[in-house]
């Protein structure tokens, strides 16, 4: 079940000619998928396409309907080897992931796909990671795109631009035999627009029809000879193909502009930042109509040689707005005008930054600087930085970072409070990160952790340091890395080169950071997956002899098998499984239950914690080994102290982690737990009558005691 | 003529509810004939981290042929009519990041505070104080609406993002009546009817906003309960004026702690400290000792702590934060800890005292001590036990911790008096970095060493620099919790 359902909005997808379709851009996506008849889809979830998944899930009835397949990839190698229907049969597919990171997995398959070529249209979907709201490293899918030869398109961030682009997409993959990678970056995943809808489209011919009438052609397998006739293929015939279709179709658009002497070439998905930026400049008007004339790249991969000499002929300078390094189509476009004895000057990465998010604010400085060389007579309007640069001089030291952390009531948080105890005592220890929420473990309050090289591959990461030691390295990784890659990559590396190393498997039921979508682990049954399968069991069959399953929330116990883990030698890798569900999924399933059981009656206990602020010594240790959203501060109400005390917020569901950790670490007495009885029996009733009546009585007496000497 | 988008920017937390206020924004736009675009970003910034939306819109009928509108994915500096900032410190990151410029834009506020980890994790006082960017932000925005927005969600029992609305309706930035407004909570049909209060209490609110004030906190004169008390506080009342309230503070505080002759003695220590001090300093060294002297004094031992837990007023104050109707059972669980060392705080003197210094006794004993154990305040047995515990303070005089913090307690006395005379900030100094030994186990422990430390290493520096010297240990000794940065700085003073 994922973090965010989509069961009502998936309706509109059934929208059809002559209705408007309005929502988000992974929904339009989806239409336009339906609407371009695919006859199977992939992919495996990651921001910033991990709602694309969740609607493809949310939507398996009307995909079923109309007879179009729909697979939650093992990983996005899975995905990209599943086009492989397309290869033999005219069947159209898409597969979708968070790149460059998903690219980076699915790169063996998509290199053999775009090898052979394709009969049916495959489109790539890749989620770009990159700038504000990223959470990878900063690179561009475009550099696979060159490296495989398949197309890549690049829309601009609008509803209607991202939909025609995934109906171009499917056309340009058959006409050029060619997969076709189509880039939604981060922010068009999420735009609100609409656009014309059509009628959907089942797919034809039918994955049935296909495996009821098998084809083969050996020419389309990656094996020398054919591997060699491939390479010659995908430049003298299929690159010239797409050319000739991109042309035809006007793929790439041209704003004409009011000037002849100097033009700006753009990336499709930087346009609107680009036109709202000369707009800012006086260059444009809100309505695209722009004094300069502006080349837009709708397809970033391959460059149109023709397109661009002719853009350029009689232009003294162009500006190229590419983000991201290297500078390939820069590169590309100074080689070609070159080669055909053009005088046009490119201007792009001397003026605009090599590195880094091409915001607004960038764009007007490398703006300015090619409009003041180009044009000297050209006068700037004053930049709004400028106005308040020195009112708010001295902002940054009063704006606190927002790293993300871990949710409120996170089982994985006494995972590490656990490793911080366990550190305090043994001294800290080499520990190899992993992908997921976990690795807000090198984070504050936790500070842990060495490294991560990739989903999955957190004991992977820690597999050099398999030598005699003292202390041996320990690994994290998530279920959803385990079953992504790391039983393999990690654990069954670990059997069979004899590691003695601790890998800590963390179980919380779901693929929890890319938004909780369900996993082979998953404890939940699923009517259209396979669930319930143990860790312990899995990594038990590739032969790990000493594998635990403990209780998160038991930092006690965690504690102790962590040590006797770490002490143990010679017995071959260690697995211990964290286990306790996702909280925010839990929430999400428990809160309509528990609502329910108010309403109707049901004897229920609710749990909640609290800090009394008369004994909380303003240190704030329970917060340095929890880092809960819910156990924050607030002013000490207490004339004498200065500090702030810690306090629980409404927000606490109750875990149980702030008393676990305020007896293991031995912190100070003020942690309570409030235990509300709601709808008691007569027996609750009865009981707490007496104690309460017997106590403040009991209270009373004390007061007048104290009232004595006051 | 419209000549551009009407350009909306909101900073929020993740799980602040951006979401569903960006998309009540685009119905009503929608609703109203007009073309909207947002966008946000998900991902692991909504796990705690600070996110931005940003929302466009255009009236259709303005459009007059011209084409369409361009939308912008992310604010444009310049170009923000109205700014958003879920929390108060958002908004310093709003004018950070350029969105809020003079004449152009409208900030809305809230001014309750979701504090950061790093102001959170500080083992001392981590707040960072927001009343400069609000004077910032009045002077770079074209109007500023603050007021706490999570407040006044909670009072309606509605999501805080209904309030944002209201504010939004009041501020008149967008071009819709009210009506359409509380239409588009309507039709989103989730807990209509409080939403639609907080919108109503938003705009109210929005509508009369009072200027932004921090309110450092006044500390009152306190209540006495009986003539012991009214004795104690007519006694100080002839303290020095800025000293009176600490002092009666402290002295009600020794009171309760443990009687009449103890909050008189408290009382005496401070008046020989005043009379040491002198207006010229505005006797800042007096009333830090007024609050450090109390809070040393009545340290928290196990019968502290009993007598806290078991007071009627703490119940209350602990159903509050429960919020349980009268008469709903509810269960207080304690979790306590005490350690060896504890117990032996609390026995006889000569008891305690072996006990904590032989080896084969705490090899002995100490496994006992290794777990937690829960008490229920509330139940009867657990109140009994704490009640008791409580009413052995009549014999704490002679206990081991008692004795021992007296020492220590005398020790730091005569220091502070033995400075005043000759450097008046050192002995402030000292009295100031009595602060860091405080709470129980660990806590205190850490305390307690690097205040010794910082103390011998303070005299054993040049007399001109000690109080300098003092005041960048405390510092220091705050810094972290294994006290990195407290070593590394007397390494780098013993090289000065």
């Amino acid at each position: 079940m994922a973090e965010r359902s989509f069961k009502k909005e998936v309706e509109k997808l059934r929208l059809g000619n002559g209705d408007v379709f309005a929502g988000e851009g992974i929904l339009a996506v989806t239409k336009a998928l339906l609407e371009s008849g695919v006859a199977y889809v992939g992919g495996y979830q990651g921001s910033p396409i991990s709602h694309l998944m969740d609607v493809l899930s949310d939507s398996q009835e009307i995909l079923a309907e109309l007879g179009v397949h729909f697979e939650t990839s093992a990983s996005e190698a899975t995905a990209a080897a599943m086009a492989a229907a397309s290869v033999n049969y005219p069947l159209r597919g898409a597969v979708t992931w968070k790149s460059t990171v998903g690219t980076n997995v699915a790169s063996d398959a998509l290199a053999n796909l775009a090898s052979g070529g394709v009969r049916g249209g495959v489109v790539v979907i890749v989620g770009e990671d990159y700038g504000e709201g990223s959470s990878i490293m900063q690179e561009r899918t475009h550099a696979f795109a060159m490296k495989s030869q398949m197309w890549l398109i690049d829309p601009p961030p609008n509803t209607e631009d991202i939909v025609r682009s995934v109906r171009n997409a499917f056309e340009l993959s058959e006409a050029s035999n060619t997969p076709v990678f189509l880039q939604l970056r981060i922010r068009s995943c999420h735009v609100h627009g609409r656009f014309d809808a059509r009628d959907n489209r089942p797919p034809s011919p039918t994955l049935q029809e296909a495996l009821q009438n098998p084809v083969r052609d050996v020419d389309r397998i990656v094996l020398p000879p054919a591997s060699f006739l491939h390479e010659q293929e995908k430049v003298t015939e299929r690159w010239p193909a797409a050319v000739r279709f991109i042309v035809e179709n006007k793929l790439n658009k041209t704003l004409p502009g009011s000037r002849d002497d100097i033009g700006v070439i753009c990336q499709g998905g930087l346009l609107n930042t680009l036109l709202r930026t000369m707009e800012r400049l006086g260059l444009s008007d809100s309505f695209a109509n722009t004094q300069l004339p502006v080349y837009v790249m709708n397809v970033a991969y391959p460059v149109i040689d023709t397109e661009i000499i002719s853009f350029c002929n009689g232009k003294k300078s162009v500006l190229l707005v590419e983000e991201g390094q290297p500078n390939y189509i820069e590169q590309s476009i100074n080689t070609l005008l070159r080669n055909a004895g053009s005088s046009t000057r490119i201007d792009g990465k001397n003026v605009l930054p090599v590195a880094g998010e091409y915001t607004s604010a960038v764009l007007r400085g490398g703006l300015v600087k090619f409009m003041q060389d180009a044009d000297p007579a050209w006068i700037a309007p004053v930049d709004p930085a400028e106005q308040v640069k020195q009112a708010i001089s001295n902002i940054a030291e009063f704006v606190p970072a927002r790293p993300p952390g871990l949710c409120t009531g996170c089982p994985e948080r006494p995972v590490f409070t656990s490793i911080k105890l366990m550190q305090q005592e043994l001294g800290d220890f080499h520990i190899s990160g992993d992908i997921g929420c976990h690795l807000f473990s090198i984070l504050p309050p936790f500070n842990m952790g060495n490294t991560t090289m990739g989903y999955g591959l957190g004991a992977a990461g820690a597999s050099a340091f398999n030598v005699a030691s003292e202390k041996s390295a320990i690994s994290i990784m998530g279920d959803g890395g385990f079953w992504h890659n790391g039983l393999t990559s990690g654990i069954g590396n670990a059997v069979y080169n004899k590691s003695d190393a601790l890998t800590i498997v963390i179980d919380n039921n779901y693929a929890a950071a890319t938004g909780g979508q369900d996993l082979l682990s998953t404890k939940g049954e699923s009517p259209s997956r396979s669930t319930q399968h143990s860790i312990e069991d899995a990594v038990r069959g590739v032969g790990v002899k000493w594998a635990k399953t403990v209780k998160t929330y038991d930092i006690g116990e965690m504690r102790a098998a962590l040590k006797e883990a770490v002490k143990r030698k010679g017995t071959g890798p260690k697995v211990l499984v964290a286990q306790s569900e996702c909280m925010l999924n839990r929430q999400r399933r428990e809160k309509p239950l528990f609502a329910k059981a108010l309403k109707n009656g049901v004897r229920t206990e609710q749990e909640r914690f609290g800090v009394d602020e008369e004994t909380c010594t303003g240190d704030h240790a329970c917060i340095r080994l929890s880092g809960c959203p819910s156990l924050t501060i607030k002013p000490n109400p207490d004339p004498l102290k200065r500090q702030p005390v810690s306090f629980v917020d409404n927000s606490c569901v109750g875990c149980g982690n702030c008393g676990e950790v305020a007896h293991e670490a031995v912190l100070c007495p003020s942690f309570y737990k409030g235990t509300v009885v709601h709808n008691p029996s007569w027996l609750d009733s009865l009981l707490w009558r007496i104690r309460s009546g017997l106590i403040a009585w009991l209270q009373q007496r004390a007061e007048r005691r104290r009232l004595r000497t006051a | 003529m419209w000549d551009r988008p009407l350009s909306i920017a909101m900073l929020a937390l993740g799980g602040q509810g951006g979401g569903v206020l960006t998309r009540w924004l685009v119905d009503i736009a929608e609703a109203n004939d007009y073309l909207a675009q947002s966008t946000y970003v998900a991902g692991v910034a909504q796990r705690t981290g600070a996110t931005v939306y940003c929302v466009e819109m255009f009236p259709q009928n303005e459009i007059k042929g011209r084409g369409k509108p361009v939308f912008t994915p992310y604010p444009v500096p310049g170009d923000v009519d109205l700014v958003i900032a879920g929390e108060l410190a958002e908004t310093g990151r709003a004018i950070l990041k350029g969105f809020v410029t003079p004449n152009a834009t409208t900030l809305i506020a809230s001014s309750h505070r979701v504090y950061s980890i790093d102001e959170k994790s500080s083992l001392g006082d981590g707040i960072i104080d927001q009343s400069p960017v609000m004077k910032i932000a009045e002077q770079v925005s074209r109007a500023l609406i603050c007021f706490d927005m999570e407040q006044t969600a909670d009072d309606c029992g509605s999501i805080v993002s209904a309030v944002m609305l209201g504010a939004i309706a009041a501020s008149g930035v967008l071009p819709f009546a009210r009506a359409e407004f509380e239409a588009a909570i309507r039709r989103g049909g989730k807990a209509v009817e409080s939403n639609v209060r907080g919108f109503e209490k938003g705009y109210e609110a929005a509508s009369s906003p009072a200027a932004f004030k921090s309110s450092p906190r006044q500390a009152e004169l306190p209540a006495s309960e009986g003539p012991n008390g009214d004795g104690l506080i007519s006694r100080a009342a002839a303290l020095p004026e800025p000293v009176r309230i600490s002092a009666s503070h402290g002295a009600l505080r020794a009171l309760e702690f443990q009687d009449k002759d103890f909050a008189e003695a408290y009382l005496a220590r401070v008046e020989h400290c005043a009379s040491l001090d002198s207006d010229a300093h505005e006797f800042a060294l007096t009333e830090s000792f007024a609050r450090n002297l109390a809070l040393q004094m009545c340290y928290e031992d196990t019968l502290r702590v009993a007598q806290l837990k078991t007071r009627a007023s703490r119940f209350t104050k602990v159903r509050d934060h429960l919020g349980v109707a009268v008469d709903q059972p509810a269960y207080i669980v304690e979790y306590f800890h005490p350690r060896y060392e504890e117990v032996c705080d609390t026995l006889p003197a000569a008891v305690g005292g072996k006990m904590m210094t032989s080896p084969r006794l705490k090899r002995l004993f100490a496994p006992f001590f290794r777990r937690g154990i829960n008490i229920t305040t509330n139940k009867i047995g657990g109140y009994l036990l704490l009640a008791g515990l409580a009413r052995m303070k009549r014999w704490r005089r002679r206990t081991y911790r008692y004795i021992q913090q007296k020492k220590f307690v005398g020790a730091w006395i005569e220091a502070v008096n033995d400075a005043v005379a000759d450097d008046y900030s050192y002995a402030l100094a000292l009295v100031e970095i009595i602060e860091i030994v405080r709470g129980y186990g660990d806590t205190y422990e850490r305390g307690r060493s690097r205040f010794e430390r910082a103390r011998q290493f303070a005299q054993s520096v040049h007399a001109e620099r000690r109080a300098d010297v003092l005041r960048s240990l405390h510092k220091a000794a705050l810094a972290d919790e294994d006290g990195a940065r407290f070593a590394e700085l007397i390494e780098e003073l013993q090289v000065a």
